[in-house]
C-alpha cells in the first residue's frame, strides 16, 4: 500500500489542475451569466431551424 | 388602464365576447382590432409588424419554441425614431468598444426580452442581418452583447432590426461600479470553487480516517492522511475562508459585534488546534467539518449577493430606458442626436408628451409642462418663450424649441443624482437580528468553554482542552449565519417576480415592525391625474364635450375627453390657453372652460351653476363650466381621484401597526382633503424637499420610517428614511435613492411587501431559535466530552440543513 504515498499527492495535483481550470473559466467571464445558457441548450441547431416547414 | 375607469356614470368599456390570442405575443386581441376575414389576429400594429418581420426572415420557429415553453407574452414594442443617434461620434466614443480586425462591440439593454424564445430569436440576428457577427443575450439582465463589422453595417441599422422584431434597444450606461461588481462576483465564485474542492478532498481523507478508527490503520498512512488534511484545511482557511477572518477583524476594529466573529473564532481555533494535533501526532482533527463550514457559508452569502445584484441590475437597466435621444435643430433642419452630443447653446425640439432632456430656456412655442417629477406640483404649469424649463419635466402641450443651458450630468436633476450617488447610503445601517445575536453568542461560547476548562482541567488538562476546542467548533453559528441570507434572498427573488425590486436584504426587518409610513400623495394614493368627480346639469352634452376635448393633452381635457364615446362628427375647436376651449359641433356652439372663459364670452352664470362650483370647491375640485349656445347647461367638477386600492391597503397596513402620514409637495388644502378622505390624521402639504427630509429625520428618531415617493423632490427623503420606496414611473433620482422599487402603481404592492416581510422575519426567528437550541445541545455535549470529529461532522451539517429547508419556504405568503 506504499503506493498511496505517490497516488494521493498525484490525485491532489489532478484536483488542483481542475481547480485551476475552473479559475481560468471564471476569470475569462464564462460564468458571468448563469441563467441564459440553461435555455440555450433547448434550441435546435442552426441547420435544423432553417429548414422550411 | 384607461381614463374610463373614473367614478363617473358611464357605460363600462366594451368587453371582449371571446378571447382570441394575438398571433405574435399571445395576449388577448381587443374586439375593436378583430379582422374576421384574416386568419391571423394581432393585438396591436407593433405585434403585426413584428410577426411579418420574423416570418420574412424565416424565423417562424420562434412561435413554436414559445408555445413549447408555454411562456406568457409581452406585446411587441416600437421605439421612436430611426436610431440614428446610435451612429453619433459622441455615442460611439462613449459606448462602443473597438475590437481588433475592424469589428465593434456594444452592450445594449433590450426592452421586451422576457423568455427563452426571445433569446433564440435575438441570437439568430447574425443569420438574418448581414454584418452582425455575434449577438449574445443575457436573459436575467435583459441585455445583448452585439458584435458587428463596422464597414458592412451601421449600429442604427442593427437597432432597427431589433425594433422590427418588437424589441427596443437602449444603450447601457458605462459604470465603474458595474465593473467592480463583476470582478467581485468572479472572486466570490472562485472562492466557492476552491472551498468546494478543499471540502471534497478533506472529506475523502476523513472517510479513510474514520474507517481507520474502527479497523486498524497503519501508522504511516494515518500520519500521511492527517498531514494532507491539515494542509488542505489551512489552504481553505487562508483563501476561501479569508472573508470571515477579515470581516471579524473589521468588526473588532470598529468595536461592533458581528456574526463573522464567532465564525472566525471557530475556524481559527479549529484549524490551529488541528495543525497542533497533527504536528504532535495525537489529538482530534476537525478539518472536514471546518472546510464544509466555509463552503456552506460562502454559498449562502453568494446566493444572497446574487439576488441583490439582480435587483440592482434591474434598477440600473431602468435608467437606460430614460431618453438618451434628442431632436437637435441645426440650420432649420431637425435631426436625431444622442444626448451626449448636445452642447450648451444648441437648440433642441421637444414634442408633445416628451420628457424634457435638458435644462434651458424656451426659444419658441407655448405649452404647459408637468413638473411633478421635480416639484411634486401636480397641476400643469403654462410656459411660453423666454421661460426656463428643467430636465425631467414632461411637455404636455405642443412642440417647443429650447435653447440648451445644461445637459446630462450638469442639469439640476443630473447634479442631484450625482449628489445621491456620492452620498450613497449615509444613513445608519440596520442591525439585523442575526448580528444582534453575535454579542450574547460570543460571550456565551466563551463562558461555556471557561466552565468546561475550570470544571475538567484539575482532573485532566489534556481532555479539558480538547473538549473546549470541540465546543468552540461545534458551536460555530453556521445555521444562524445561513438563516438570514437564505430566507431574505429567496424572498427577494420571489418578490422580484411580482415586480417588487429590493436592493438590500436588511429592509425586511423594519418593514415587519411598525414603522411610520410617509406617503407622497401624487401617484401613490391618488391616480395622479384628473378625473370627473361630479357632473351637474345636462347629461346629453357629454359626447359633444368629449369630441371637443379629444386630441388635447392637457390633463383636464384628457379627463373630459374620457367622459363619453365621442360621436364621429366633425368638430372645430378653438383653444384658449389656460381658460378652456370653444367650438362648433352639429350646428351648436359649445364652450367648455373656467369661469374666466364664461366671463370673457359674456355668458351669465345661473345660481345653480354657482352652487355647483361651490360644491366642487368644497371637494377641492376644479369646476369646469359647459355652455351650449351661450347658456351654461352643465358644471363638471374635476379632481385627482383616490386609487380604489389605497383604502384597503392603508387599512391593512394600519392593522399591522403602521402609522401612515401624508407628506406631499402638493397644495396643502388638497393634501388635507385627501388625508381626511383616507382617514389619515397627520398630513403635511406644500413640503419642499428640505422639509420632507426634515420630517423624515424627525420621524426616524421615534423608530423606523418607510418613505414612499416618486419624484426627484422626494429623493433626499427617500435616502434618509429607514426604507425608501420608489414607485412605478418615478424619476431616476428617486430610484437611485430608494431601497425598494415597486413596478406596479399604487399601494397594493406595498401591502404585499409588508406581508412578505412579516413572513420572512417570522421564519428567520424560527430558524434562529432552532439554531440556538442546537448550539446549546451541542455545547452541552462538548462540555461533557461526548463530541468526536465524526459526531461533529454529522450534527453540524444536519442543523444547517434543517435551517436551510425552513428558510426555503420564505416569501410564500404573498397575495392572500
Amino acid at each position: 500500500m506504499t503506493v498511496l504515498f505517490i497516488v494521493l499527492p498525484a490525485a491532489l495535483l489532478l484536483a488542483a489542475a481542475a481547480v485551476g481550470g475552473f479559475i481560468w473559466m471564471v476569470r475569462t467571464g464564462q460564468c458571468d451569466d448563469l441563467d441564459t445558457p440553461a435555455y440555450r441548450i433547448l434550441f435546435d441547431d442552426d441547420g435544423q431551424s432553417k429548414r422550411d416547414r | 388602464m384607461t381614463a374610463l375607469t373614473a367614478g363617473v356614470e358611464i357605460a363600462p368599456p366594451f368587453k371582449e365576447s371571446r378571447c382570441i390570442e394575438c398571433a405574435h405575443c399571445g395576449l388577448d386581441v381587443p374586439a375593436g382590432l378583430l379582422h374576421l376575414e384574416r386568419d391571423k389576429q394581432f393585438c396591436c400594429n407593433g405585434c403585426e409588424a413584428a410577426y411579418e418581420a420574423i416570418n420574412a426572415c424565416g424565423l417562424r420557429d420562434y412561435y413554436e419554441l414559445k408555445s413549447r415553453l408555454a411562456e406568457t407574452g409581452e406585446a411587441a414594442r416600437r421605439g421612436p425614431g430611426r436610431y440614428t443617434e446610435f451612429d453619433d461620434p459622441a455615442f460611439t466614443e462613449r459606448h462602443i468598444e473597438s475590437l481588433p480586425g475592424g469589428a465593434c462591440s456594444v452592450e445594449l439593454y433590450i426592452e421586451g426580452v422576457h423568455c427563452a424564445a426571445c433569446v433564440w430569436l435575438l441570437e439568430k440576428l447574425p443569420s438574418v442581418v448581414p454584418g452582425v457577427t455575434i449577438c449574445e443575450v443575457d436573459l436575467s439582465r435583459r441585455t445583448a452583447t452585439v458584435q458587428w463589422d463596422a464597414v458592412r453595417i451601421a449600429l442604427s441599422e442593427i437597432c432597427r432590426a431589433f425594433d422590427r422584431f418588437g424589441y427596443v434597444p437602449h444603450p447601457v450606461e458605462p459604470s465603474a461600479q458595474r465593473d467592480a461588481r463583476k470582478n467581485e462576483d468572479r472572486a466570490y465564485m472562485i472562492r466557492i470553487g476552491v472551498a468546494a474542492a478543499c471540502a471534497g478532498n478533506v472529506m475523502l481523507l476523513a472517510f479513510a480516517l474514520y474507517s481507520g478508527e474502527f479497523d486498524a490503520i497503519g501508522e504511516p498512512y494515518l500520519t500521511l492522511f492527517r498531514w494532507m488534511s491539515a494542509g488542505i484545511g489551512v489552504l481553505s482557511l487562508l483563501w476561501p475562508g479569508k472573508p470571515f477572518i477579515s470581516g471579524a477583524i473589521a468588526a473588532l476594529r470598529a468595536k461592533v459585534w458581528h456574526l463573522d466573529m464567532p465564525i472566525a473564532l471557530a475556524l481559527v481555533v479549529g484549524t490551529f488546534a488541528g495543525v497542533f494535533a497533527v504536528a504532535r501526532g495525537s489529538g482530534e482533527i476537525y478539518f472536514d467539518s471546518l472546510t464544509m463550514l466555509i463552503l456552506l457559508l460562502l454559498i449562502a452569502r453568494w446566493i444572497q449577493l446574487r439576488q441583490q445584484r439582480r435587483a440592482t441590475d434591474a434598477i440600473e437597466m431602468l435608467f437606460s430606458v430614460t431618453p438618451r435621444r434628442v431632436r437637435l435643430v441645426r440650420a432649420d433642419c431637425v435631426e436625431d442626436a444622442s444626448i451626449d452630443a448636445v452642447n450648451r447653446g444648441d437648440l433642441v425640439e421637444i414634442g408633445p408628451q416628451e420628457c424634457v432632456p435638458v435644462d434651458g430656456v424656451i426659444e419658441s412655442g407655448t405649452t404647459s409642462v408637468d413638473n411633478s417629477m421635480l416639484s411634486g406640483e401636480s397641476l400643469p404649469i403654462p410656459l411660453t418663450s423666454g421661460d426656463a424649463v428643467s430636465a425631467g419635466a414632461v411637455n404636455l402641450g405642443s412642440s417647443i424649441r429650447v435653447r440648451v443651458e445644461a445637459a446630462g450630468r450638469t442639469t439640476r436633476v443630473g447634479r442631484l443624482m450625482s449628489d445621491i450617488e456620492r452620498l450613497g447610503r449615509s444613513r445608519t445601517p440596520i442591525i439585523g437580528s442575526a448580528d444582534k445575536i453575535a454579542k450574547p453568542f460570543v460571550l456565551g461560547v466563551f463562558l461555556a468553554s471557561g466552565i468546561c476548562l475550570s470544571v475538567r482541567a484539575p482532573t485532566d488538562l489534556g481532555h479539558a482542552l480538547e473538549a473546549a476546542v470541540a465546543l468552540l467548533i461545534v458551536c460555530c453559528p453556521c445555521a444562524v449565519a445561513l438563516a438570514t441570507p437564505l430566507a431574505t434572498s429567496i424572498a427577494i427573488g420571489r418578490l422580484a417576480h411580482c415586480g417588487i425590486l429590493i436592493k438590500g436584504g436588511d429592509t425586511f426587518e423594519p418593514l415587519a415592525s411598525t414603522p411610520t409610513l410617509l406617503l407622497d400623495k401624487t401617484g401613490t394614493v391618488t391616480e395622479g391625474r384628473f378625473t370627473i368627480r361630479t357632473w351637474t346639469g345636462d347629461e346629453s352634452l357629454k359626447p359633444a364635450v368629449a369630441a371637443l376635448e379629444a386630441g388635447s393633452s392637457h390633463p383636464v381635457a384628457i379627463a373630459l375627453a374620457a367622459v363619453a364615446e365621442p360621436p364621429s362628427t366633425s368638430t372645430q375647436a378653438h383653444h384658449h390657453l389656460g381658460l378652456g376651449v370653444t367650438g362648433h359641433i352639429d350646428e351648436m356652439s359649445l364652450a367648455v372652460g373656467s369661469r374666466r372663459l364664461m366671463l370673457d364670452l359674456d355668458i351669465d352664470e345661473p345660481p345653480w351653476a354657482s352652487e355647483a362650483s361651490h360644491i366642487a370647491a368644497d371637494l377641492h375640485c376644479t369646476p369646469v363650466f359647459i355652455a351650449k349656445n351661450n347658456e351654461i347647461r352643465a358644471v363638471a367638477a374635476l379632481g385627482d381621484a383616490i386609487r380604489p386600492d389605497a383604502m384597503p391597503c392603508l387599512d391593512e397596513l394600519a392593522a399591522a401597526g403602521w402609522k401612515p402620514e401624508l407628506l406631499s409637495g402638493d397644495e396643502p388644502r388638497m393634501v388635507e382633503h385627501t388625508a381626511r378622505s383616507l382617514g389619515i390624521t397627520r398630513a403635511t402639504g406644500g413640503a419642499s424637499p428640505e422639509q420632507k427630509l426634515e420630517r423624515v429625520a424627525q420621524a426616524s428618531t421615534d423608530g423606523p420610517t418607510v418613505m414612499v415617493g416618486d419624484g426627484v423632490n422626494d429623493a433626499p427623503a427617500l435616502s434618509a428614511a429607514t426604507v425608501g420606496v420608489a414607485v412605478s414611473g418615478g424619476a431616476e433620482a428617486s430610484l437611485m435613492a430608494a431601497d425598494v422599487y415597486l413596478s406596479e402603481p399604487g399601494l397594493a404592492p406595498l401591502a404585499d411587501l409588508a406581508r412578505t416581510a412579516r413572513s420572512v422575519t417570522r421564519r428567520i426567528r424560527l430558524c434562529l431559535g432552532l439554531a440556538i437550541s442546537y448550539n446549546i445541545v451541542a455545547g452541552a455535549l462538548a462540555i461533557a466530552g461526548f463530541i468526536s470529529p465524526l459526531l461533529a461532522a454529522v450534527i453540524m451539517p444536519a442543523s444547517s440543513l434543517t435551517v436551510l429547508f425552513i428558510a426555503l419556504g420564505a416569501g410564500k405568503a404573498r397575495r392572500q
